[in-house]
């Protein structure tokens, strides 16, 4: 086995470089940068899209899961680093080393928060300046719920400025920008490279006496990269200033282009490179997600399956050790499943593994109680038959009590496919695929038809499994025990 | 002398709520066929299944050919057992039913088709309900399946639970008269449990009355009849001459 894999590795050649991105538009054109840069640059890579949040990168990064992944000097120094280290690129570097890790030098541009005004109204009151905000006190204040509760967020900002304001809301992102618009608020918070600062007509107020703290962009690196990569991805340095960022952020954002296609049009324009990028149509798509998620689901499936029935069989077996293996199996049940998967992040890593592992502990418990139901639910005179007529344990579990259980066990089973093909569309949040990317990048784009992408299928192979079920019941379930009439005599087969 | 084929030492079982039998005591000589009778409830049936190990006595013995009995799947395979309601598995076949346990012990489908045909002329079952399924069979027919799958790998014992409980009173009959002939033709030891004296006497020449878990008297139907042991046993034998009951069986 361990030969075959190793035999399968090198026949491979050199894996690819796998690059990470966080489930924001930013990160992930950044990684389709990182990816194409590389293949240009001769390097086999790949890009693991949209895996998660910061922590889940980061975790991915020390295992090894990833290779690269942008990131923030702010961003590692508060969250990674915990605000020991200045953010700055050099006492970033010494800090990360012993981890094996390093940064790139800044590619060019800072996502921080910024404040942002309308333009007219920024002009009337002759605001440039973040502390020329203190003598403006009756300014309505919308900030979103991270920036209010952060500590470098509003508190910090209130407390270097001195800021008077009282009228101050928390509220969601997108919203804080058509309220603003529709001048029902005065000032907000944004981010410097946000894509909607190009539609808007909006002036980011400068920070002056430098509240927030710098959050540059460098790509984030295992040290054992192999050093034609490094090189590779450090051709990004200080190629792409602030306006070039929320360009290509409201390409994807506003114009609905795809990371990959806004990646490879700024590697053309800035570099001169000519990176084959190969956009997907909608139906590769499709085909492509398809594959991953049944991927998911069936291995999921087999692996309850293979645990399930034996776990089922010892609970009808072992009337006491059955309560508590019930118990257990229930109480997975009722995890959140987007709790259940973030637990599996740090056991099996990122990818397929933590989806497949909790899909595989969801699906056993339809399977468990069904065996276990199916079994217990034996007529007893059946039971002490197969016992009387001299047939041994294991015999009598093969021959007699698993077929009779088999409607129950299958209805289980059935009742798990369904589930796993509803609940794995969470495994895109790990970077597992399937149809939950498209319904992620749907909801993260505000883009109905992105969501029905994902959508649709799901809950198309729902209803596939469910009626593929229905066709096999036949096929497994014993005819003698099939609801409905009994087929005429003469169609029946013999046994022996 | 050869020790008893059967045999119950003071054996007792009891259940949780107190019910049980014992302590008894029985023995059943090779070839000889038994006939336990009683009221519901009387332990003929714990009876039975004590004496095919699936039920294990609190106190006392059973014995097997004069050695202790063994809860051991090929110890049960020496007896042929008819459970009450037939208790044929509705996956199954009728031949996949009796057959059941001689594919599991691996014989060739020759010699399988071969007792199949062997044991339909026995039990007088159609050839061309070999192939259905219990739900598609009738109670006599489900019963004479029942009987083959007891008597297949040819059992040196039979014991019937109750083997015609359910029938209307023609097949009922017809069962009567095809078991009383294959257990002259096969000798073998048979103890049978029912309610009914008159199929009792019919079945087999000893009759053992339980109530209460103890045997109240152990004989002919003439000894029951003529020298009754105790009252109940005569309430009893009179319960069924009210019906018009036969003479003594064979």
């Amino acid at each position: 086995m361990t030969a075959a894999l190793l035999a399968l590795a090198l026949a491979a050649g050199p894996a690819p470089v796998r690059v990470g991105s966080k489930e924001f538009t930013e990160s992930e054109i950044l990684g389709a940068l990182a990816t194409q840069v590389l293949v240009t640059g001769g390097v086999p890579a790949e890009h693991r899209r949209a895996l998660g949040g910061t922590r889940i990168l980061w975790e991915a990064l020390r295992r090894g899961d990833v290779d690269v992944y942008p990131d923030y000097t702010g961003t590692l120094a508060e969250e990674i680093l915990g605000g020991a280290v200045a953010p700055d690129e050099r006492a970033l570097r010494a800090a990360l080393r012993p981890l094996g890790v390093g940064i790139t030098g800044s590619l060019g541009f800072e996502d921080t928060y910024a404040l942002a005004m309308r333009r007219t109204d920024a002009e009337r009151l002759g605001i440039r300046r973040i502390s020329e905000l203190v003598r403006h006190r009756g300014l309505r204040f919308g900030f979103t719920n991270e920036f209010m509760d952060r500590k470098d967020g509003w508190p910090a900002l209130r407390a270097r400025y001195r800021l008077p304001q009282r009228r101050v809301r928390g509220m969601a992102h997108d919203l804080a920008y058509a309220a603003l618009a529709a001048g029902e608020l005065d000032v907000i918070d944004v981010y410097s490279t946000d894509a909607e600062l190009r539609r808007h007509h909006l002036t980011l107020l400068e920070d002056d006496r430098r509240a927030f703290p710098p959050y540059r962009a460098v790509y984030v690196y295992r040290l054992d990269l192999d050093p034609t990569a490094l090189a590779a991805l450090r051709r990004l340095e200080g190629r792409i200033g602030a306006p070039a960022m929320i360009d290509l952020n409201a390409r994807v954002l506003l114009d609905r282009a795809s990371p990959e296609a806004v990646a490879g049009g700024f590697l053309r324009a800035a570099l001169g490179l000519a990176p084959e990028v190969r956009v997907e149509g909608r139906r590769e798509r499709i085909l492509a997600r398809t594959r991953e998620h049944l991927a998911l689901v069936g291995t999921a499936l087999a692996g309850a399956i293979a645990v399930g029935v034996p776990l089922g069989v010892l609970a009808a077996r072992r009337r006491r050790l059955g309560r508590v293996v019930l118990g257990v199996v229930g109480l997975v049940q009722t995890i959140p499943s987007l709790a259940l998967l973030v637990f599996m992040i740090p056991l099996v890593g990122i990818g397929a593994g933590p989806s497949i592992a909790a899909l595989f502990l969801y699906g056993l418990l339809p399977i468990v109680r069904n065996t276990h139901a199916g079994l217990t639910g034996i007529p007893p005179e059946l039971a002490d038959s197969a016992r009387a007529i001299g047939l041994p344990p294991g015999a009598r579990l093969r021959l007699v009590e698993l077929p009779l259980a088999a409607p129950a066990i299958l209805a289980g089973v059935k009742t798990s496919a369904v589930i796993a093909v509803g609940t794995a569309t969470l495994g895109a949040l790990a970077g597992a695929g399937g149809y939950g990317q498209p319904i992620l990048a749907g909801i993260r784009l505000a883009s109905i038809p992105l969501i029905l992408e994902g959508a649709i299928p799901a809950a198309a192979l729902a209803l596939a499994v469910e009626a593929a079920f229905d066709a096999l019941e036949p096929v497994l379930v014993p005819r003698g025990l099939r609801r409905g009439p009994p087929a005429p005599p003469g169609g029946s087969r013999a046994r022996t | 002398m050869p020790p008893p084929l059967l045999e119950l030492a003071a054996a007792v079982k009891r259940y949780g709520n107190g019910e049980g039998v014992g302590p008894l005591d029985l023995e059943v000589a090779a070839g000889e066929a038994v006939a336990l009778i009683g009221p519901s409830g009387g332990g003929k049936s714990t009876l039975l299944r004590l004496l095919l190990g699936l039920l294990a006595p609190d106190a006392g013995e059973v014995r097997l050919g004069g050695a202790p009995l063994a809860d051991d799947p090929a110890v049960r395979r020496r007896f042929g057992y008819v459970v009450q309601g037939g208790g044929l598995f509705p996956h199954l076949t009728a031949a996949g039913n009796a057959a059941l346990v001689a594919r599991h012990l691996g014989w060739d489908r020759g010699r399988i088709a071969g007792r199949l045909e062997e044991l339909a002329g026995l039990t007088r079952f159609p050839r061309d309900g070999l192939a259905r399924f219990p739900a598609e069979l009738s109670g006599g027919q489900a019963q004479r399946v029942s009987l083959m799958r007891a008597l297949f790998l040819d059992p040196e014992v039979l014991l019937l639970d109750e083997p015609l409980g359910a029938l209307d009173p023609i097949t009922r009959a017809e069962l009567q008269d095809d078991l009383r002939r294959a257990f002259r033709e096969l000798g073998k030891t048979v103890v049978l449990v029912t309610h009914d004296l008159a199929e009792a006497a019919y079945l087999a020449r000893r009759l053992v009355v339980l109530r209460g878990g103890r045997v109240l008297q152990d004989g002919t139907l003439r000894e029951l009849v003529e020298a009754p042991s105790d009252p109940f046993v005569s309430r009893f034998v009179r319960a069924h001459r009210a019906l018009g009951l036969p003479g003594e069986g064979a």
